[in-house]
């Protein structure tokens, strides 16, 4: 803090773009040029927003930093308001953390009384920054930027139009520079170190470290800090413990619900947003859900399309309606009742969902059912005809052909 | 409804704050719902449409309508609980509880929902009463869990 109030405001914009630090919370846009283009802004007032709606599913990450160590996340935003002159900032919390909001809330007091938070910030005249707590109140959706920025406005959490962008047109309309929680956590010690340092622990395309989250048949399950670079196999193996019970992993859903799944052949991917991208996934938020032999992935689809058909705002027919008739076929296809009809409409919809729908959640929502019946169609047509390998779906329709 | 008052005006009296002052007046109703002559009193004193109140607090999944038990028991439905066991959970609690998800005991102490991810995936299978979230469940650490809420003991 002390040192990026010693430094020209572009120089510490520059730092952030050497860093290679890209936004940890999905979307990986880099935060440098993210900050540049809002520091070029000229109305204001410009409020500074932490998104820590942390609704990904798999995804826990936010939680750590949140109760463990809140004051990064804390001085991250004021750096940035430092730079930006923001005056006021809000750290908008899911409605599931209400514990955890205490703790941040208790944290923002001991700041402020510590005159790193409030008026006159470590002496400096009128360098003022007043942070406050928003809660969440039970809305996925709310994750998404613009339907985040109408929530804490006190409306329904349904997402905007874009453009205008948020940086222009945020909170209130006016310019809003908003991060995910881990990102934010990453500004002081790119600050303090520089940010070739911070770059070089990654990898050429990515900066910095990662925090992952690993759940689901996985013996060491939790968060772990791990330098881009690393393959999800050392992750899973090494730091992961391997499959619980011994048994043989399945596949592996990454990047919480929205993002890809893959199987055991694809693992030896680098976790780098490049690497990665050219193998077609995306790291998402860094939720890595490990998935044994025991599970049926008709049925595993079938609880991530229900998570997405009650998730969906409403705002646009594709997510709307289209979660809601993928949900129809799947639970046709795991009673045993659905033909090839439904199997090629499910995939022709999933489709139309990906490019017509409003906003990211309907967007990304069928990722998860396009890369399933990439890898493992069989199991698909499988269900079709009448037969669960795992014997997980019931199949008393022994379909219908 | 001094209480709703005296939360407003901590609040300020804004619109904006609107989802805030809502969390807050369920989480005093002892009902874990809002009641409609409450919602009726924070849309006159904001100056909104009783109809928009409604239309923000039912678009929020954790505020509730229509009365609801002292506590909620939330079963995560989600991906990592539900590859982890939370059918088996989810199975146990409608026995032990006697009820289906939606529904609520006979005394009011609990209601049993299912939920989305609330981020407890490293304890998966995972349930959350209240603001308290209890992971890697068995059947005996559930039942000792419901029985410490049958009697008051679950702060000790």
């Amino acid at each position: 803090m002390k040192k990026a109030m010693s430094m020209e405001h572009l120089d510490a914009i520059e730092e952030i773009k050497k860093a290679n630090l890209f936004g940890r919370g999905g979307a990986a846009y880099p935060t440098g040029i993210k900050w540049e283009q809002a520091y070029a802004i000229q109305k204001g007032p410009k409020y500074m927003v932490c998104n820590a709606d942390e609704g990904e599913p798999g995804t826990f990450k936010d939680k750590h930093i949140l109760s463990e160590d809140p004051f990064e996340l804390i001085e991250g935003m004021t750096i940035g308001a430092y730079i930006m002159g923001a005056k006021e900032g809000y750290i908008y919390i899911r409605g599931e953390y209400a514990a955890i909001q205490k703790i941040v809330k208790s944290a923002i007091e001991n700041a402020k009384k510590a005159g790193y938070l409030g008026k006159n910030i470590l002496g400096r005249e009128g360098f003022d920054f007043e942070l406050k707590v928003v809660s969440g109140a039970g809305a996925y959706v709310c994750g998404e930027n613009t339907a985040l920025v109408e929530s804490i406005e006190g409306k329904t959490g349904r997402p905007r139009q874009k453009p205008p962008y948020i940086k222009n047109c945020g909170l209130y309309q006016m310019p809003t520079i908003l991060n995910n929680v881990e990102t934010y956590s990453c500004i002081p010690w790119i600050i303090k170190d520089g940010g070739e340092k911070f770059s070089s622990m990654g990898t050429e395309f990515s900066g910095g470290t990662k925090l992952m989250c690993l759940s689901g048949n996985v013996n060491n399950r939790g968060v772990y800090e791990i330098p881009f670079g690393i393959t999800l196999r050392e992750l899973i193996y090494n730091l992961g413990g391997g499959i619980k019970d011994g048994r043989k992993l399945k596949f592996v859903h990454l990047g919480g619900s929205s993002g890809s799944c893959f199987p055991e052949s694809m693992i030896d991917t680098k976790i780098c947003y490049y690497d990665l991208k050219k193998a077609g996934f995306s790291l998402g938020s860094g939720a890595v859900l490990v998935v044994d032999d025991t599970h049926c992935v008709v049925d595993y689809l079938k609880t991530v399309m229900e998570f997405f058909e009650e998730e969906s705002c409403g705002k646009c027919t594709p997510c709307r309606e289209g979660n809601h008739r993928l949900v129809e076929i799947l639970d046709k296809m795991t009673e045993g009742t659905a033909t090839m009809d439904d199997f090629n409409k499910m995939k022709s919809l999933a489709q139309t969902m990906k490019t017509t729908s409003f906003c990211g959640l309907g967007q990304s929502a069928p990722m998860p059912l396009i890369t399933l019946v990439k890898y493992f169609e069989e199991e698909f047509l499988e269900h079709i005809n009448g037969k669960c390998r795992t014997g997980v779906c019931s199949m008393s329709g022994k379909a219908g052909k | 409804m001094e209480k709703v008052k005296e939360i407003l005006n901590r609040y300020g009296n804004s619109k904006d704050n609107l989802i805030q002052v809502m969390l807050e007046l369920q989480n005093i109703s002892g009902t874990n719902s809002l009641p409609h002559e409450w919602v009726v009193f924070v849309a006159e004193a904001l100056d909104m449409p009783v109809s928009r109140v409604y239309s923000v607090i039912t678009f929020y999944s954790m505020f509730g309508t229509e009365p609801r038990g002292k506590y909620l028991v939330e079963v995560c439905k989600s991906g990592p609980c539900h590859v982890s066991g939370a059918k088996n959970v989810l199975q146990l609690l409608e026995e032990k509880l006697g009820l289906k998800p939606g529904e609520t005991t006979e005394d009011g102490v609990f209601t049993l929902i299912q939920s989305s991810c609330f981020g407890a995936c490293d304890i998966a299978p995972a349930i959350k009463i209240g603001e308290k979230v209890y992971g890697n469940l068995t059947s005996e650490k559930l039942s000792e869990i419901v029985d410490s809420y049958r009697e008051g003991q679950h702060n000790r």
